[in-house]
C-alpha cells in the first residue's frame, strides 16, 4: 500500500524527535539571524504615499489665496480628499468631508478637499464650492505635482494622515459614507497605531 | 504594482477583484476532492459559502464595533461596500468558528474536510500573492541586490514575487499530493507544514514585519510554531494508524 511509507516514516519517534530538533534549531537560527531591530522598519519616516509611511510634504496654494501646507499642521489629524467637479463620486462625498469639517475641526481634524487642477478646470471647481457653500479649505494641485507625489490612480482617492504624519488609511474611490469618515477620523485622534 | 484597472469610466480594484477570483477558482476544486474523500459535495460548498459570508460580516460588525459612535450617526454605512472598514481579526475568527460549528452540524468529519479543502487554499495562496502583487502590500526590505525593485520611496527585495513563487510551488506539490492516497489530515498538515516552513524563509526579507521582543519577526515565531505543532500533528496521526490498537485500527483511508 502507497500509504504505509509515510506514516511509518514519521511515525518513528527517533525520526520524528531528530526532525522536530532538525526544524527548531535551522528555524530559530533563521529567525535570529533576520532578527532586526524595530526601528530598521521603514514604516513612519520615509515618505512614501501608502499605509505606515510618512505621508509627502507639500504646499499647496488655496482656492482663496493663501496656502497650505502639510507640514504645517502636523499635531493633527488630515484628511485629504484628491477630487475633480467632474466625478460624479468626488461630488456625492463632498458634503459629507464639509461636515466632518464642521464637526471635527475644533478637535484637531484638518479635511483638505485637493483639487486636481490639471484635470478639472478651475472655474468649474469654484462653481461646484460656492453651490455647496463649502467653507474646508480647497487647494489647488495646478501643475499635477501633489498628483504625482501621491501616485493618484483614480478619483476619488482619500488619505488620513495621523498626528505625527503618518498615513494610517488610504480609500481609492467613493463616494466614502460619512461613518466611514468619521470612524476613520476617531481612529486618527485616537493617536498612533500600536 | 497596479492597484486600480481603468476601463473606460470603470475603477476596478485589482487587488480585490484577484481574491475574488482566487476564491472562484480555489472552490471549483470543491467537488472534485468532496468527491475523493467520500464528502458530500453540497455540504462542502456550502460549509465554503457560508464561512466566507460569515466571515464578512464578522468582519464589519468588528469594525462598527469599534468606532459605534461615528455609525450612530450613519447607520445605513454599515452595508456600505469599502473593504477599508473591515476587521480582519474578526473576520477570521468569526470564520472558522462559523465553519467549526457548521462542519460539526452537518457531520463533516474534521481531517477529510480539512483535506478537502486544502487545494482550495493553496491556490488562494496563489491568488493572495498577485492581490500582493498588485497593490505593492507585503513589500520586502530595501536591498542592493540586483534584482531589487524601486517600490515605496526604496530598492527593495520584490518580497511579492518570493512569496508568489513559493505559492506556486505549494500549489503544485497539493496539486501532486492529492492524487496520493494519504492518511486523513496528512494532506493539510503538509500543506500547513509547506506554508509555514515558505512563510519562516521569506520573513526575512519583508520590508513590513511587525517586530517583538526587541528584534524578532512576529511571523517567523508564529510560523516556527504553527510549523513544529503540524510536524506533531504528522506524528500522532501516523502512530494513531499504525497502533495495533484505538483509533487506527479501522482503515481511516475507507471509514
Amino acid at each position: 500500500m502507497r500509504t504505509s511509507a509515510f506514516p511509518a516514516w514519521i511515525a518513528h519517534r527517533g525520526r520524528w524527535i531528530a526532525l522536530m530538533t532538525f526544524v527548531l534549531v535551522i528555524g530559530g537560527a533563521w529567525t535570529a539571524v533576520s532578527a532586526v531591530p524595530a526601528s530598521s522598519m521603514t514604516g513612519g519616516r520615509v515618505p512614501s504615499p501608502r499605509e505606515g509611511f510618512l505621508a509627502p510634504d507639500f504646499t499647496v496654494e488655496r482656492s482663496d489665496g493663501g496656502s497650505w501646507g502639510l507640514s504645517e499642521v502636523r499635531g493633527d489629524g488630515v484628511i485629504l480628499n484628491f477630487w475633480a467637479s467632474w466625478c460624479p463620486p468626488c461630488r456625492a462625498e463632498m458634503p459629507a468631508l464639509e461636515r466632518v469639517h464642521n464637526d471635527l475641526a475644533e478637535d484637531g481634524i484638518q479635511v483638505v478637499a485637493l483639487n486636481v487642477t490639471r484635470q478639472d478646470s478651475e472655474s468649474a471647481a469654484m462653481a461646484f464650492a460656492a453651490e455647496l457653500g463649502l467653507s474646508l479649505p480647497i487647494g489647488l494641485d495646478r501643475t499635477g505635482e501633489i498628483e504625482r507625489l501621491y501616485q493618484v490612480r483614480a478619483l476619488p482617492t482619500t488619505f488620513f494622515i495621523d498626528a505625527e504624519g503618518v498615513i494610517r488609511t488610504v480609500v481609492i474611490g467613493g463616494p466614502m459614507r460619512e461613518a466611514v469618515l468619521r470612524a476613520e477620523a476617531e481612529a486618527l485622534l485616537e493617536g498612533p497605531s500600536p | 504594482m497596479m492597484p486600480v484597472l481603468q476601463l473606460g469610466p470603470l475603477a476596478i480594484q485589482l487587488p480585490g477583484l484577484l481574491l475574488l477570483l482566487g476564491v472562484w477558482i480555489g472552490s471549483l476544486t470543491l467537488d472534485g476532492e468532496a468527491a475523493r474523500r467520500g464528502l458530500s459535495a453540497d455540504r462542502l460548498s456550502k460549509l465554503v459559502f457560508f464561512s466566507l459570508i460569515f466571515g464578512l460580516v464578522s468582519a464589519r460588525l468588528g469594525y462598527v464595533l469599534r468606532y459605534a459612535s461615528a455609525y450612530a450617526a450613519d447607520p445605513l454605512g454599515v452595508i456600505s461596500l469599502s473593504p477599508q472598514t473591515l476587521s480582519a481579526t474578526e473576520g477570521v475568527v468569526g470564520a472558522v468558528l462559523f465553519a467549526w460549528i457548521y462542519g460539526r452540524r452537518a457531520g463533516l468529519p474534521l481531517w477529510p474536510t480539512l483535506d478537502a479543502l486544502t487545494p482550495m487554499f493553496a491556490v488562494f495562496a496563489v491568488f493572495f500573492a498577485l492581490a500582493h502583487f498588485a497593490s505593492g502590500d507585503a513589500f520586502g526590505a530595501p536591498t542592493d541586490v540586483p534584482w531589487g525593485i524601486e517600490l515605496w520611496g526604496a530598492a527593495r527585495h520584490p518580497s511579492q514575487i518570493y512569496e508568489l513563487i513559493a505559492a506556486s510551488a505549494i500549489l503544485g506539490a497539493a496539486l501532486w499530493l492529492r492524487s496520493r492516497s494519504l492518511l486523513p489530515g496528512v494532506m493539510f498538515l503538509l500543506w500547513v507544514s509547506f506554508t509555514t516552513g515558505a512563510r519562516l524563509v521569506l520573513e526575512a526579507w519583508r520590508g513590513d514585519s511587525t517586530i517583538i521582543f526587541g528584534g524578532l519577526r512576529l511571523a517567523q515565531v508564529a510560523s516556527l510554531m504553527i510549523l513544529l505543532a503540524a510536524l506533531a500533528g504528522l506524528h500522532i496521526l501516523a502512530r494513531a494508524y499504525l497502533a495495533p490498537t484505538g483509533p487506527g485500527k479501522e482503515d481511516p483511508l475507507t471509514g
